[in-house]
This record gives C-alpha cells, sequence and structure tokens, in this order.
C-alpha cells in the first residue's frame, strides 16, 4: 500500500533544482507530484514517480544523495470538507502527520494526498477502518513495493 | 570471505630489525657520505656550508646533523627546474614533479641507484603491512608525474605481487576490477577509499564480501577517527604509508600490522624533530616539525629537509620487533595550520570533531574569508545518505550538532554549510581542506 518518495539535497543556489528535474525529464521520467522542504541554506526535494526505482539510479549516478520513505497516497472526493473528513479520522486515532502534498490523477480525475505519517502501517489500517480510500501503490507506481 | 593474514617474515624486510647501534653506525656512514655529495655537487647546499664555516668534515656524529643548515621547499622552487640535482642528466632515469597548485612545480630526479631504493622501501612498506607475492595490489594513486602511483608501482612488483594500475578515480571500474580481479589489498589516498565505501552500494557491492583485506593509504593528513570508519565500513585493515617527493615519495615511512604509527625507514632516510619556533632539536616523544634527511639519494640529496609535518619520534620498540623508530600519524601540517580570530587551528581538529557527531561527514572543506575586517570561518560539508532524511528538520539538527562539536574543540564557533555530495574540490585524489579567501 506504501508509496515510495525519493528526498534528494539540494544547496540553496542558482540551478540547484532544475538539475535532477532536467536529468528526470531527459531520461523520461513522469514526475507524478512533488513538494520541497526549504531551510536557509538547502533545501529537501521530494519526489513521486512512477518508475522511481530506476529515477533513483539515475539520479545517484549523477551524484545525488536520494533517501526513500514509506508514503500513503489517499483518494481525496473533489467536494468541500473532502480533506476535512480525513483530517478528522486521523487527528481522532491521535496520529501525527509529518507533512503532506496533494495532486490529481488525471484518468480517474480525483485528487490525491500523500502523507509521510511516523508509522505508515498503523496509519493505513486507522485510515482503511475511518473508510478513507487508500490507494494501492501499485496503481501509482511501478516496482518492487507492494504490500 | 577474508583470507587470514599471514604474519609470515619478508627477507626484504631485515633491514627493519638491524640491531640499533648497528643502524646508527650505517646511517652515520651514509648520512657522511650523502653531505660530501651535497658538498660536491650542489652549489647552494656548498654555500651555505661555507656561509657558517662548515665542511662535510665537520660531521664526526650523528648529533652534528643538527649544525647543519635546513632545506626548504622554496629552495627546490627557487632553483627550479634542475638546481638541486647532483647527477648529470645521463644518470638520471626519470624526473617526477608536484602539481604544483601555485607557481612552478617541484621537480625531483632519481638515479638507477635511487629507484632500487625507492623499490626497496616500497617492498619493506607493502611487506610491513602482511602483503607479500599473491596478493593484487589495485593501485588507485595517479600515475604520472604525480609519485604515488609508480613509486607504489614498482615495488609491488619487486615484491612479487601482482599490481593493477588502475590510477585514480572512474570509482565504478574500480569496484568492478575489485571485484572481477579478486584484489586482495588497494593503495590510494584515505578520502579516496571513502568515497569508494560511499559509491560501493549504489553498483551493488559489499565491499565486506569481497577478497580485499588491507589498505595503505596515504598521500594526505588523515585521522584515527577516519581509519575506524574505513575498517568499520569496509572491513579491511587501514595502514598509514608517509612519504613525499622531496624526500623519495611515498614509502618514507609505513605502518607494520600494530598499526601503532609509521616506522621510518631509517636506514635511507634519517628523521630529526625540532620545534616549529626555534628549529632546535626537540627531546624524543615530544612534538614538533618532521625534518628528514636522505641517506642514499644520488641525484637529489635532501639535507634536512623541512617537511611541514607536524609529528612526534617515539624511539619505543614496537611489538613487531622492528627496531626502526616511529612517528605519529601525521594528522596535521604546519602550513595547513589557520589563524582565525587569533587562535590556531588545524583541518585535523575540525575533522575529529566532525567525526564525532553520528552518521559522520568526512568530506569536508574550511573557507576562510574577512567581512569587514572579520574572520568569518565555514566549514562545508558533503552531504551523506546517513544523515539526509526527508524534513529540513533532521538536517538542522545535524548541523547544529556539527556547529556544537566543532566549537567545544576549538572554541570558535563557524559556520556549518551543508553541500551536495562529491561537490568538494579534489586533486590527484587528495583533499583540499582549507581555502583562504583573506586578502591579508
Amino acid at each position: 500500500m506504501k508509496l515510495k518518495q525519493l528526498s534528494l539535497f539540494l544547496e540553496n543556489k542558482p540551478g540547484a533544482l532544475s538539475r535532477p528535474i532536467r536529468l528526470l525529464a531527459k531520461a523520461k521520467f513522469n514526475i507524478l507530484t512533488l513538494s520541497i522542504a526549504e531551510a536557509n541554506q538547502f533545501g529537501i526535494l521530494r519526489l513521486i514517480l512512477r518508475d522511481w526505482e530506476q529515477a533513483k539510479k539515475l539520479l545517484e549516478k549523477n551524484g545525488f544523495v536520494v533517501r526513500v520513505t514509506d508514503m500513503v497516497a489517499v483518494e481525496v472526493s473533489d467536494e468541500p470538507g473532502g480533506l476535512a473528513r480525513i483530517l478528522g479520522v486521523v487527528e481522532k486515532a491521535g496520529i501525527n502527520v509529518e507533512f503532506m502534498y496533494a495532486f490529481t490523477e488525471k484518468r480517474a480525475n480525483k485528487g490525491v494526498l500523500v502523507f509521510r505519517f511516523d508509522d505508515p502501517d498503523n496509519a493505513i489500517k486507522i485510515l482503511q477502518k475511518g473508510k478513507v480510500n487508500v490507494i494501492a501503490s501499485t496503481d501509482l507506481q511501478n516496482g518492487a513495493e507492494a504490500a | 570471505m577474508k583470507k587470514n593474514q599471514p604474519a609470515g617474515f619478508h627477507p626484504v624486510s631485515a633491514p627493519d630489525f638491524l640491531p640499533v647501534e648497528q643502524l646508527r653506525s650505517l646511517q652515520l656512514q651514509r648520512l657522511q657520505g650523502m653531505v660530501q655529495r651535497a658538498y660536491d655537487k650542489v652549489e647552494l647546499f656548498r654555500r651555505r656550508m661555507t656561509e657558517r664555516g662548515l665542511t662535510p668534515a665537520d660531521v664526526r656524529t650523528l648529533e652534528d646533523i643538527t649544525q647543519l643548515p635546513f632545506t626548504m621547499k622554496s629552495d627546490l622552487r627557487d632553483t627550479y627546474p634542475f638546481g638541486l640535482f647532483a647527477s648529470p642528466m645521463r644518470d638520471i632515469v626519470r624526473l617526477h614533479a608536484s602539481t604544483g597548485t601555485t607557481g612552478k612545480p617541484i621537480v625531483v630526479a632519481y638515479t638507477k641507484e635511487d629507484i632500487k631504493v625507492w623499490e626497496n622501501v616500497i617492498m619493506r612498506s607493502f611487506a610491513g603491512c602482511g602483503l607479500h607475492a599473491g596478493d593484487v595490489i589495485q593501485n588507485a594513486y595517479g600515475y604520472g608525474l604525480f609519485t604515488g602511483g609508480l613509486g607504489a608501482h614498482y615495488g609491488g612488483e619487486a615484491l612479487g605481487a601482482t599490481m593493477v594500475p588502475i590510477s585514480g578515480g572512474n570509482t565504478q571500474r574500480q569496484l568492478m576490477l575489485m571485484k572481477d580481479f579478486g584484489t586482495t589489498a588497494i593503495c590510494c589516498t584515505p578520502s579516496y577509499f571513502l568515497h569508494i565505501i560511499e559509491r560501493a552500494p549504489e553498483f551493488g557491492v559489499n565491499l565486506k564480501e569481497l577478497a580485499l583485506r588491507t589498505g595503505v593509504f596515504g598521500a594526505e593528513p588523515w585521522t584515527e577517527a577516519m581509519r575506524r570508519r574505513i575498517e568499520a565500513e569496509s572491513g579491511i585493515k587501514a595502514y598509514d604509508i608517509y612519504g613525499l617527493s622531496e624526500i623519495i615519495g611515498p614509502g618514507v615511512a609505513t605502518e607494520c600490522q600494530c598499526q601503532a604509527g609509521p616506522h621510518i625507514f631509517e636506514d635511507w632516510f634519517y628523521p630529526e624533530i625540532i620545534d616549529l619556533k626555534t628549529g632546535k632539536p626537540v627531546t624524543d616523544g615530544g612534538e614538533g616539525e618532521l625534518v628528514l634527511t636522505t641517506l642514499g639519494k644520488q641525484a637529489m640529496p635532501m639535507i634536512r629537509y623541512r617537511t611541514r609535518d607536524i609529528t612526534a619520534l617515539t624511539s619505543e620498540r614496537c611489538e613487531c620487533g622492528r627496531t626502526l623508530r616511529r612517528i605519529q600519524r601525521i594528522g596535521r601540517r604546519s602550513d595547513d595550520m589557520f589563524i582565525i580570530r587569533g587562535v590556531n587551528v588545524y583541518p585535523s581538529q575540525i575533522e575529529t570533531a566532525l567525526l564525532k557527531v553520528e552518521g559522520t561527514l568526512p568530506h569536508y572543506q574550511i573557507i576562510l574569508t574577512r567581512q569587514r575586517g572579520l574572520d568569518e570561518a565555514e566549514v562545508q560539508v558533503e552531504v551523506t545518505r546517513e544523515v539526509l532524511g526527508d524534513t529540513v528538520g533532521a538536517l538542522e539538527q545535524v548541523q547544529r550538532r556539527l556547529s556544537q562539536s566543532v566549537e567545544s574543540l576549538t572554541g570558535l564557533r563557524f559556520s556549518i554549510r551543508l553541500v551536495q555530495p562529491q561537490t568538494l574540490q579534489r586533486s590527484e585524489g587528495k583533499a583540499k581542506r582549507v581555502i583562504d579567501q583573506r586578502k591579508m
């Protein structure tokens, strides 16, 4: 169920972001979504890609340090209160959201929220119990991970 | 599968075990010959002797060496290219030169006999680290003008080991050959080997599963903390080899299997430790600058060469039984030292401080600048997989811990900047630790 997120270290200087993005573009990798966390002197680029394993290899070959973390993707209905309902489930269980970001899945025209939890396995159980539609990672990504 | 290290004695190591008195008398005899040769053939040396009212006959005991003039690195620059040669070109079979990051390079010369001596000390270095015929030695020192590559190469061949002259760089190929050739030993700079360790997983190589069991590392100062990290992460034994082109190249001193500091091959190189400020001899065990005199070099005798390397000399007997004195691992050079806000700091202090923080970050560079008349010091540290997470908070915490560790060791506040891996300058595989951009 868990989605693989690639995190990259970026220095805070011109061109730092475009270098990995261009690398991925040239090799025809499609980025499902990304987010950037920034500090004073550096940032962390987080990427969700369909072919994350090959993308990781490519980035590492080009000198990037890449970290893989497990994320949880859930479907959110495109109507007022959609996100609030999901957060309600999370909140009630008392679990902590480290961060999240969102994108729309073109084929189904649905909103997708990507969550980073401390304990993703536990979070998946809680979300499913709360009738939240957790998206199977195989729907979004190729590669080894299933479960 | 790691092979056991045979502790066998190699006959080439015999001079390492000479009785001390015999060694001292051999040193004196060779020193007298060397001083005579330099006096006869090298104008600069003869002039300095004359200025002091000395002739070669004044060297009656080993202690008399302290009367002789020093030779400095600037002497090699000032007499560029051939001014310190004691042999005519027809007797010189090889020239090496430093990369010369500033101005003219430094040129060194070898006769056939000099090459033999070099071979001899490299053989003894390798034998001391437990290597012998049958070992496959991957030589990742740069081949070319730099003495590291060819120096280790010929010594290894003379020992009967299988040399793989891969030279530096191309980490993927290093790892491939290491695996495919069953490499048992590697020679390179410690910082380059760390780089190999870091990249091995990317290429699906587990260093601990390879036949590799020995590393002979040198050409740059490194710390005990670095050795521990190398050994823990690669499962090899890491030995320190010391040398400098001006004296011969690598092989001036090398650790034995006790790993208790490099033994100086004293039958060919006479060591002294002097006080940095006064130039006076320091007593046994005291710290100071290492001064070396070649005892057999024909093409280019070096009398009392100031190495700028800071260490101490010990005559305490090593467990291996060698009578050769040892120097302390060289972690710093007097010309690497920098003064910031009036405080003397060595890169090795910074290195030790950085390695104290978990998820160790051994690739670093110190940048000194001056802003509005004030010294600013920044330590740039390459980010490793171990410390990277997906939040900035964790990295900022690493940054803070590094900063505290440096401050507690040096008493100075350095700003810590995290940088992309493999972006800090390296030359000849040697890490460049200090960049001083202050305009004095």
